[in-house]
């Protein structure tokens, strides 16, 4: 039953070929079997998870069932759970217990989705390893020796594993599309403001997004109609009516123009992960689509812009930890400096002290100018090489990472070269588009992906490109396990 | 651009976070690491470019000034490290 799909489960519980609270007991035991070799669990909440499926089966047996009732998923612990312990994979918050739930939490309880648990993730979604996590590392499926990507690594293995068909996830930078690219899965961040951040603990407000990843382009719209809507409590949520993503996913994409950015297959590019990209851009023109040269020239620029932006909005955002309200406080504080100067240093990891510390140069007297005014600046030229590309193509298309997954500890000791990780991704957060990431390939045995980046707000058609070659082909098909 | 001991020690006290003696050297390389990538920034002209907050260039929502928030302060208190009769308690600041 762990191979199904979400939209296998939806068929399967809708036609009485098992219930809920089976399938939810089996995956369940499949964590309790499987995860100790990934981590990709922080909390796994079964009591909870089986009264869901009850309720969820009794709803079913009554004829009253929302769109995902039955389905067993599992939830980023960057969502706030009421109840049930949101870490954030950080020390600072390893004894915090939501009293609310983050409006993503409750569009799946709506929806009758059972929550099977808490994934790992680096710690407050810095990195793109998962390795920052103070729960420990994830280890990709695909080869446990190497990273399943991050921050969302958690999500992603799980997902790759076969423990639950679908799980929520946030993109900053690349978050969502980069491990669902290193663990053969299907992830999409879709425009800025789409889904609400309100419960989402914030990283860099201006960049985060909510949304799945799930196994097939199917499932992750299946998923998005219920993450996506308006939300009054996030005030830069684009309050957008909730919306159906599988309604265009059938139609052909006959006459389809792929813009293809030659920034995005120059120097950096492992060549085989290019070779597999450039494979799926011929499949997509045996579709009867077109393809047409574009370029992005200030794609060199994205990842500088982030690593302002990105710290400089993270070190306002983290101020809130301050061990007075919530979370980790130090032993015994001299008075209130020493209170927050080791509360801070005891409960960050080492990646988001440097981050915040980053930030802070960034926004310091006399630099703001200089660092966050000129990478706003910058962001700006970044989206308008978009805007542009997007009066001659309908969506845009490249790798989603340079090379397959690295091995634990790679990239560690170099900052620099892990924020390279993202070099593909990052411009899309800063202008604010749609993206997602979908397998096509592997390269010595390690999957690749392919990036799709939508225009503002079309996911539907994004989606339905990236069903299409997914009816075509069997890559997301092949399991790591 | 290596960032000296004394501007991590003034940052970390901006940002309140304790950072070990041990771990200043190591922070000071990576941080200097960091500030090199951003400084690519200063090669493009952005004169006239307005900056850009949000990627839709959407304005603050506004809404009634009405109460929406139920309390629940004990709820939140129920999270706090040190509490007393509904406030939070903190090393004395004040002689």
């Amino acid at each position: 039953m762990h191979q199904l799909t979400i939209a296998d489960i939806i068929k399967g519980l809708r036609e009485r070929q098992f219930s809920s609270v089976e399938i939810t007991r089996q995956l369940l035991a499949r964590i309790q079997q499987l995860d100790p070799s990934y981590n990709s669990f922080i909390s796994v909440t079964a009591d909870r998870a089986l009264a869901q499926a009850a309720a969820a089966d009794a709803r079913l047996a009554s004829g009253d069932a929302p769109a995902l009732c039955g389905v067993p998923i599992a939830h980023k612990d960057i969502f706030c759970t009421n109840g049930v312990r949101t870490s954030c994979g950080s020390r600072m918050l390893d004894n915090f217990v939501p009293p609310y739930d983050a409006a993503v939490i409750e569009n799946f309880e709506q929806a009758g989705a059972v929550s099977l648990g808490k994934t790992n993730m680096d710690e407050f979604a810095m990195g793109s390893s998962n390795e920052s996590s103070f729960y420990g590392p994830v280890k990709n499926p695909w080869d446990t020796s190497r990273v399943p990507g991050g921050s969302s690594g958690g999500s992603a293995a799980a997902v790759a594993a076969q423990l639950c068909p679908g799980a929520t996830a946030t993109d900053t930078g690349g978050s969502i599309r980069q491990p669902a690219a290193l663990t053969n899965t299907t992830g999409v961040k879709p425009t800025y403001g789409r889904v609400s951040r309100w419960g989402m603990i914030a990283f860099a407000s201006s960049l985060d997004q909510g949304g799945p990843i799930a196994r097939t382009a199917e499932d992750a719209a299946l998923m998005l109609s219920v993450m996506a809507g308006s939300d009054s409590r996030d005030s830069t949520n684009l309050q957008r009516p909730a919306e159906n993503f599988t309604r265009a996913l059938h139609e052909s994409i006959a006459g389809l123009r792929i813009g293809v950015p030659k920034e995005y297959f120059g120097e950096g590019l492992n060549s085989a992960t290019g070779d597999r990209v450039q494979a799926a851009l011929a499949e997509y023109e045996k579709l009867g689509a077109e393809l047409v040269d574009i370029s992005l020239p200030h794609t060199h620029l994205a990842v500088p812009a982030y690593y302002v932006i990105a710290p400089a909005e993270a070190s306002a955002n983290l101020s809130r930890f301050d061990g007075v309200r919530y979370g980790h406080r130090c032993e015994n504080p001299a008075d209130l400096r020493d209170l927050y100067m080791r509360s801070r240093g005891e409960g960050f990891g080492e990646e988001v002290q440097r981050r915040i510390l980053v930030g802070t140069y960034a926004l310091s007297a006399g630099y703001y100018d200089a660092y966050y005014n000129k990478a706003q600046q910058v962001r700006r030229l970044i989206k308008q090489d978009f805007v542009q590309a997007f009066e001659k193509v309908d969506v845009i298309m490249g790798p989603t990472a340079p090379s397959p997954a690295f091995a634990l500890g790679a990239k560690q000791a170099d900052p620099v070269s892990m924020y390279l990780e993202d070099i593909y991704t990052i411009a899309i957060n800063l202008a604010g588009l749609p993206a997602m990431s979908l397998p096509c390939g592997t390269v010595d045995g390690l999957p690749v992906g392919l990036q799709i980046i939508g225009n503002y707000l079309d996911e539907a058609r994004m989606l339905n490109v990236a069903h299409r070659y997914q009816q075509a082909t069997d890559w997301h098909n092949a399991s790591a396990v | 651009m290596a960032v000296d001991a004394q501007t991590v020690h003034r940052l970390a006290e901006l940002a309140r976070i304790a950072i070990s003696e041990e771990t200043l050297e190591d922070m000071s390389g990576r941080l200097g690491d960091v500030l090199k990538l951003v400084d690519q920034l200063q090669t493009v002209n952005t004169e006239g470019v307005a900056p850009m907050a949000h990627p839709l260039d959407a304005i603050q929502q506004l809404r009634p000034d009405q109460v929406t928030e139920a309390n629940c302060r004990e709820q939140m208190q129920a999270q706090a490290p040190q509490t007393e009769d509904g406030l939070y308690l903190v090393p004395k600041v004040i002689d």
